[in-house]
């Protein structure tokens, strides 16, 4: 007990102290609120429907930031949803392409055409653009606009082996032949960016999505931020505004949409839970061991008198 | 099993009709030939019959009822090998097994069928197979064959038709029954040509189970004869005493007694199986109440927001409402959380068993070399209850003794010999004694030994007393002598018990090795014997016969046999007898005296007398018996003598020796021709014949000299004290039940201590009607504990609120060591209804219990009783067909009485009860290894199994529950579908069946030294309801751990590498290898006996986990089959982050804590005495090992042993008779004698 206690608390602290470092801002724009920039975009009349949100960062974020959207109340683990989606016609498989696995149901085939992505993952695929821009000052009203980078997002083993277009030669419209694209998608999978190399299957905003979440709060990220050098923080202290291209309908079940931004350190991003429950459970246990030991001498000694009574 | 009749003509039968060599009849109603078949499946209906029966089994059955549930695809919540694959899996190991077995009773069946017997066949006896008899056949049965089928005992050899029958396979019973032919058929004999003319009809009931009951009616010559039982030879019986008999086959194979009888068998279940089902059931109730809750947290979530949820999953079009989707979800959880009673629980039970078999088969230290019989466990399902037992039933003779008498020693007028004390009166070991050489004598019994040579040197002396005294052991008997004609050159070693049987009866010996009949182990050797084997056969028998070759005595009690062996030794060889003359070779002289009379034992005279005219015309009357009785009638010129003899005797009795006096009174002509008259005079009497044989004995029997006493040994198997005391100390009463007289019982109960002279009292009841058998009961238990006759004794209490049958009565604690003997007439009635309770309490509270006089059915009513009323675990151990009764049980009243476990001593009694048993050996005092040891640790093994597999597979499961909260109550799985495939087949079943096969708390040594350890078992500590209760309450906190921790690690964070982690497939990575790693961690913090073996298993478990992890992830498989193996990649992308690690450590140490606490806190706070035993053995560990308590057999000189002679009346007027002399002759020319 003493070992554990003696070890947990010190990795505890450092957990801790680490995860304090992180820096991390987080800003909820799904704009139920009627002060929110983005209370008009609930009506679905407008399309497309942009809003700004500004905000400030009080301290430079520096090393490299990373950009999520956060969904709140969103069942990605609902057995059913998780289901729904056909590996093979991911992977690439010709067939599975055009006649998709019974588990896309019922976003399997859409007017006689099968869906590509199949299923009510992809088909529910987060389609807000989300734009970050620094005021530079108060003076300066044009604002500099964020680099943010789109790939690099996915696992390495997701977007090369797990996620492939479906072969063939000539371009990916020609290889979607057949096919056509989720009801909810506002452009077919081929169209999905402009790279090749980040279009289709294989695109990573895709392949981040279709990584579903464990529990039904969750962040997935969105963009990178690479920090310049090594004198300039990768995003100053200072005013910035998110520019949202509002698409994604969460308010109908309560959900909500963040954005956040932070830094990580080398145990990842800002979660003060490890500390903390190392530093409880190492006190914890350095508390029993203490009551132990007490009990174990005074104990000790009376049974010992009692075995010698009894011997 | 049963065999079902084949033939609807068969069961639609209400009298059978048959005709002697009559097969036409026999195929008209198509009755059955003698073929059996025991064997279930035949190569064709195997499998589909095999599946019928698992299915049949609740388990199986309900595992393929979750697979049907996940063919459902609106329910179907996991994929369906999870289930199919465990289940193919426990299926094919059962099936491979119930194959192995059949193939066994295929060859059983086979090698039964194709026995040969002889058959009449148009007027000639052929050899043929059993299975071709038919009903109204005539077949020809040998000396020691099976009885084939039901017949009707036409004729016999021996006069009257008797012909003997041994019925120890049908009822248990080892004396020889006799059955007897009419006379009409009886004069067919063995005359084919009459045989073959014979056409009686046969009219009788149609097959049934009842064995003692047959009624029919022989039509012959116009003739009605009754038929009743006794004229018909059941299958399963041996011919014995009997040359040959014929008989008319009534019913064949299935139809038989016997095989309407089988496949009543009992399947003998733990109390840890019973313990089992309703744990299993208390889950089925707790998954039920989980579904309940899940399902309504579901309807709720659909409707306040799976409703709303739809626009991105919309709901199927079959779900009309959130209700019907709850009902769904209901199943789909239920599916989920099936692990909960894990599909291979029952066969991980079942592996572990058996292997705990084997270990008992291998132990060496259970080998009984000399015999080459190793221990053998024959039933694998009981291991685990061997730890338990609380009530040991034992047989006495050759269970606790080898049924071996050895004259020990003699006080011959006055001066002790044979004393093992010296004249400093120190104890001379054995091993340093001579023996006494009896080269002088060459009629001397090779095998016999005596280790005091002033008795051979007071014989060679010529002195008169010991004369007199050795005289008067070779005329006073009823031992028979056989002269062997054909058989020189023979050695015949004979062993039995006493049944009142001739111990060795050898039709033919020339040549052919025979084992005759009764209950006798006979070994014949001739002059080609080689050397080593005839000293095997000499030294296993009590009886022999030597080189010479002569001589064959057959007693009817060993004790007899044994003091006319001792006086041939000593020259006073005892050489044969007719009714009127015993000729004796005295010292090489032979002279033969007239047998006048001989005044037989019986148990209230308990003694017996011969009265001799001696070649000199002195009348002599020589009498033995219980120095009690003796003692009184002596001659008052006798009364110093007699003081110094009782001192002597007193001295045997305190060895635990059984005693006789002898006696001997020189009878006055005159004197005796008076008393000759009256004497034939009163046995023509009809009335009142006993009391007046018994009064003119009495006559006879007094002013008797006193010549000396003898001591016999009845010799106790090899460390049967000390075994009986090391059980004792672990709280395990022994209870003897026992044929033998009472004195007898208690003698042995005495010298192998379970009773000794520390004990308050033992109390004797030997009532023969029911008040004073209740009174007895009474007052034993009045001294034992007074307050427990009171009405205020919570026992009473508790048996008078609780009037139902099934209850329990309760341990109760006396003040003091007690005994308790009870009589086999006493216990008839103490078994009635209203005494057996009284008769319970007492016995129970008692160290040690003697019943005596006992037939084998008491002995299966008194451990029924047992059984019924104590919650306890009863082991039966015998020998002897005898105790088949408690070892296997027989049915009566309906069910089926047998002790839970029967433990068989193989060897000297026959096989019947080590066949008949679930264990064997072949010395008792293995029976402190097999239960100390091995009972012990397949106790622990299994209660560690137990409650490490619910505790696994509590937390393995639960998790959903924690999940279901997060997940919209959607039946998702935390687990990747393989790793809920694998998880009790592969990950953990390695690790749980090493701990349970090589786990030992304490090693043998410790187990032996202290049999306090061994009482746990006995209240059932280690596993019981409490027990689960903690499992599950360690099982849920777990599964809470291991949900919460990952979940609290990945809930709004990322990697290092800034992608996030709180995807699924990485959440339950996560969760599972915690869960592996606390589940190993526990499992090695429950191995207290760490070999290469469980290392292996344990940590090469976890690593194989990995291994698995990284195949099952790996790119391969997921291209082949990417919708099945969805997992790719999440090993390699999710094992390098630090979090990860840091999330599993604190899940493994939040999880052993509370466990590591609880085996710290645990022995401080409830000292339960195992403990405190563990804390001295670690003591002894530490410091040389403390001298072994000394097992001291302490006797206060008080304990009188008494008379021990055991026999039975009645052979004294057989000889002189001279019936039995009679019919020898016949069977030597086998000339018919009858008239």
């Amino acid at each position: 007990f003493f070992i554990v206690g003696l070890i947990f608390i010190p990795i505890g602290i450092g957990i801790f102290v680490t995860s304090n470092n992180i820096r991390e801002i987080e800003i909820d724009y799904t704009g139920t609120e009627p002060s929110s920039p983005c209370n008009k975009c609930l009506s679905p009349d407008v399309t497309p429907c942009v809003c700004t949100i500004n905000f400030t960062l009080e301290k430079a974020f520096e090393g490299n930031v990373f950009m999520y959207y956060g969904l709140s109340n969103f069942y990605q683990n609902h057995r059913r949803y998780v289901k729904s989606r056909d590996d093979s016609q991911l992977n690439g498989d010709s067939s599975a392409l055009l006649n998709p696995s019974k588990e896309c149901e019922p976003y399997r085939r859409n007017e006689d055409l099968p869906v590509a992505p199949c299923g009510a993952i992809a088909n529910s695929m987060f389609n807000d653009t989300l734009e970050l821009f620094l005021i530079a000052n108060e003076s300066d009203p044009t604002p500099t606009p964020i680099r943010l980078i789109k790939k690099g997002i996915a696992w390495w083993t997701d977007k090369h082996v797990k996620f492939r277009n479906p072969p063939g030669e000539g371009t990916l419209e020609e290889r979607f032949k057949g096919t056509t694209k989720p009801i909810n998608w506002l452009k077919p999978v081929y169209m999905l960016d402009s790279e090749e190399d980040n279009n289709g299957f294989i695109n990573e905003d895709f392949i981040v999505w279709m990584r579903t979440a464990a529990l039904p709060t969750f962040r997935k990220l969105y963009r990178l931020i690479e920090r310049k050098n090594d004198l300039h923080p990768t995003l100053p202290a200072g005013q910035y505004y998110l520019n949202i291209t509002y698409n994604y309908p969460v308010h109908s079940f309560d959900g909500r949409k963040r954005m956040i931004l932070t830094t990580v350190s080398w145990m990842g991003g800002k979660n003060p839970f490890l500390g903390i429950a190392y530093i409880t459970v190492g006190s914890i246990a350095f508390l029993v061991g203490v009551v132990l030991l007490v009990i174990n001498h005074k104990y000790r000694s009376t049974s010992n008198t009692a075995d010698t009574v009894a011997f | 099993m049963m065999c079902v009749p084949r033939e609807e003509v068969v069961r639609a039968e209400d009298e059978r009709l048959l005709q002697a060599n009559n097969r036409k009849l026999t195929t008209y109603f198509g009755y059955p030939d003698n073929a059996i078949k025991t064997s279930k499946y035949n190569a064709l209906n195997f499998l589909p019959m095999n599946l019928f029966e698992q299915f049949q089994r609740l388990a199986n059955a309900y595992f393929l009822i979750l697979v049907f549930l996940q063919l459902i695809p609106q329910i179907s919540s996991l994929a369906s090998y999870t289930t199919v694959i465990p289940l193919m899996v426990v299926l094919s190991i059962t099936a491979v097994k119930d194959a192995i077995d059949d193939l066994k009773r295929h060859q059983n069946d086979n090698q039964v069928n194709n026995r040969s017997v002889l058959l009449l066949v148009n007027g000639r006896m052929e050899e043929d197979k059993w299975m071709n008899v038919q009903v109204g056949d005539i077949i020809k049965l040998k000396n020691n064959q099976r009885v084939t089928a039901d017949i009707l005992l036409l004729s016999s050899s021996e006069p009257y038709s008797l012909a003997y029958v041994e019925t120890a396979e049908l009822d248990g019973e080892t004396n020889l029954k006799v059955k007897q032919a009419i006379s009409v058929t009886s004069d067919l004999e063995d005359n084919l040509e009459l045989l073959s003319a014979f056409d009686g009809e046969v009219k009788c009931d149609p097959p049934n189970n009842k064995l003692d009951k047959f009624a029919g009616i022989l039509t012959y010559k116009g003739q009605k004869y009754l038929l009743d039982h006794d004229k018909l030879l059941l299958r399963g019986c041996i011919i014995r005493n009997t040359d040959w008999c014929c008989g008319l086959v009534i019913y064949t194979g299935p139809d038989t007694k016997l095989m309407k009888n089988s496949g009543k068998s009992t399947f003998k279940r733990t109390h840890m199986d019973h313990l089992v089902n309703v744990l299993v059931l208390w889950i089925f109730l707790l998954l039920g109440i989980m579904c309940f809750v899940i399902a309504v947290g579901h309807g709720i979530w659909q409707s306040k927001i799976g409703y709303y949820f739809q626009i991105f999953l919309p709901w199927e079009n079959y779900v009309s409402s959130s209700v019907v989707s709850a009902t769904l979800i209901y199943w789909s959880y239920f599916i989920i959380l099936n692990t909960m009673v894990p599909i291979s629980l029952y066969i991980s039970v079942e592996i572990i068993r058996l292997g705990n078999s084997f270990y008992i088969n291998w132990d060496r230290k259970m080998f009984y070399a000399p015999k080459n019989t190793p221990a053998q466990a024959r039933t694998t399902t009981l291991n685990e209850e061997l730890g338990q037992v609380k009530y040991v039933f034992s047989d006495k003779t050759g269970t606790l003794t080898q049924n071996i008498m050895v004259f020990d020693k003699c006080s011959i007028y006055g001066k002790l010999y044979g004393g093992s004390c010296d004249k400093g009166g120190s104890k001379v070991p054995d091993s340093k004694k001579e023996k006494v050489d009896f080269s002088y004598n060459k009629l001397a019994n090779p095998n016999f030994s005596f280790y005091d040579n002033t008795l051979v040197e007071a014989v060679k002396s010529g002195d008169n007393w010991v004369h007199l005294f050795f005289l008067s052991l070779s005329l006073c008997h009823t031992v028979m002598s056989e002269e062997k004609v054909e058989g020189k050159n023979v050695i015949v070693a004979g062993r039995s018990k006493n049944v009142g049987m001739p111990i060795a009866v050898l039709p033919h010996a020339d040549g052919v090795h025979e084992h005759p009949g009764g209950d006798a182990t006979v070994t014949v050797s001739h002059h080609y014997t080689p050397k080593e084997q005839l000293k095997k056969h000499t030294i296993l028998a009590d009886i022999v016969v030597s080189a010479a070759g002569e001589l064959v005595y057959q007693a009817q009690s060993p004790d007899e046999g044994a003091l006319v062996t001792a006086a041939r030794n000593f020259g006073f060889v005892f050489r044969s007898r007719t009714s009127e003359t015993i000729t004796v070779i005295e010292m090489g002289v032979t002279r033969v005296y007239q047998l006048l009379a001989i005044l037989d034992f019986n148990n209230v005279r308990k003694r017996m007398s011969v009265i001799v005219r001696t070649p000199e015309d002195r009348l002599m009357l020589f009498c033995k018996g219980a120095d009690t009785i003796i003692c009184e009638l002596l001659h008052s010129s006798c009364t110093d003598l007699n003081n110094v003899t009782m001192e002597h005797l007193d001295d045997f009795a305190t060895k635990g020796l059984r005693t006789l006096m002898v006696a001997y009174r020189e009878l006055d002509a005159a004197f005796f021709q008076t008393w000759s008259h009256k004497h034939s005079s009163a046995c023509l009497s009809l009335e009142g014949r006993e009391n007046k044989l018994s009064i003119i004995y009495e006559e006879i029997e007094k002013d008797l000299m006193l010549l000396g006493a003898t001591a016999i040994e009845d010799k106790l198997q090899d460390a049967v004290p000390e075994t009986i005391i090391t059980l004792n100390k672990a709280k395990i009463k022994i209870w003897v039940l026992t044929g033998d007289k009472q004195e007898t019982a208690v003698n042995i109960a005495y010298s192998c201590s379970i009773f000794d002279d520390e004990m308050d009292r033992v109390f004797m009841v030997q009532g023969k009607n029911y008040e004073t058998v209740y009174q007895e009961l009474r007052t034993a238990r009045a001294k034992m504990k007074p307050e427990s006759l009171l009405e205020s004794d919570p026992t009473n209490i508790h048996l008078s609120t609780k009037p139902k049958m099934p209850f329990a009565v309760p341990d109760e604690e006396p003040n003091g060591n007690y005994g308790l003997v009870i009589s086999g007439y006493s216990l008839a009635c103490a078994l009635e209804e209203n005494l057996e309770l009284e008769l319970l309490r007492t016995a129970c509270m008692c160290k040690g219990v003697i019943c005596c006089r006992m037939m084998p059915l008491q002995k299966a009513q008194v451990v029924e009783l047992v059984k019924r009323y104590k919650k306890a675990v009863t082991l039966a151990i015998g020998d002897g067909a005898n105790d088949v009764s408690m070892i296997k049980g027989i049915i009566f009243w309906g069910f089926i009485a047998a002790a839970h476990i029967g433990v068989g001593i193989s060897g000297l009694e026959g096989m019947q009860a080590m066949l008949n048993s679930d264990f064997s050996f072949s010395q008792f005092h293995y029976l402190q290894r097999l239960l100390l040891v091995h009972g012990r640790w397949s106790y622990n093994r299994m209660c560690k199994f137990l409650s490490y597999f619910f505790y696994k597979n509590f937390a393995f499961t639960l998790v959903h529950f924690w999940y279901a909260f997060y997940n919209g109550f959607s039946a998702q799985t935390v687990y990747d579908s393989w790793f809920i495939t694998c998880y009790n087949l592969i990950y953990t079943s390695l690790p749980v069946l090493g701990l349970s096969l090589f786990d030992q708390d304490v090693s043998e040594m410790w187990s032996l030294c202290f049999p306090e350890l061994y009482e746990a078992g006995q209240h059932n500590l280690f596993f019981n309801k409490k027990k689960f209760m903690n499992c599950l309450l360690h099982g849920i906190y777990s599964s809470f751990v291991l949900f919460f921790v990952p979940m609290g690690t990945i809930h709004n964070s990322e990697r290092s590498d800034g992608k996030d982690i709180s995807d699924f497939q990485t959440f339950s990575l996560i969760v599972q290898t915690s869960l592996m790693c606390v589940v190993t961690m526990q499992i090695a913090l429950k191995t207290t006996y760490w070999t290469l073996m469980s290392h292996l298993f344990i940590w090469g478990s976890l690593g194989f986990y990995f291994c698995m992890l990284f195949l099952l992830y790996s790119d391969g498989l997921c291209l082949m089959l990417p919708n099945i193996f969805q997992f790719l990649g999440v090993a390699r992308n999710s094992l390098n982050q630090p979090q990860l690690w840091l999330s599993i450590i604190l899940s493994t140490v939040l999880c052993i804590i509370p466990a590591v606490g609880y085996i710290f806190l645990k022995p401080l706070f409830y000292p339960a005495s195992v403990n405190k035993v563990f804390d001295r053995i670690h003591h002894c560990m530490k410091y040389p090992l403390p001298p072994p308590v000394q097992t001291r057999l302490k006797h206060a000189s008080l304990r009188r042993s008494a008379y021990a002679f055991s026999h039975q009346q009645g052979f004294g007027a057989l000889i002189t008779s001279g019936k039995t002399m009679k019919i020898r002759p016949k069977k030597k020319n086998s000339s018919p004698f009858k008239n």
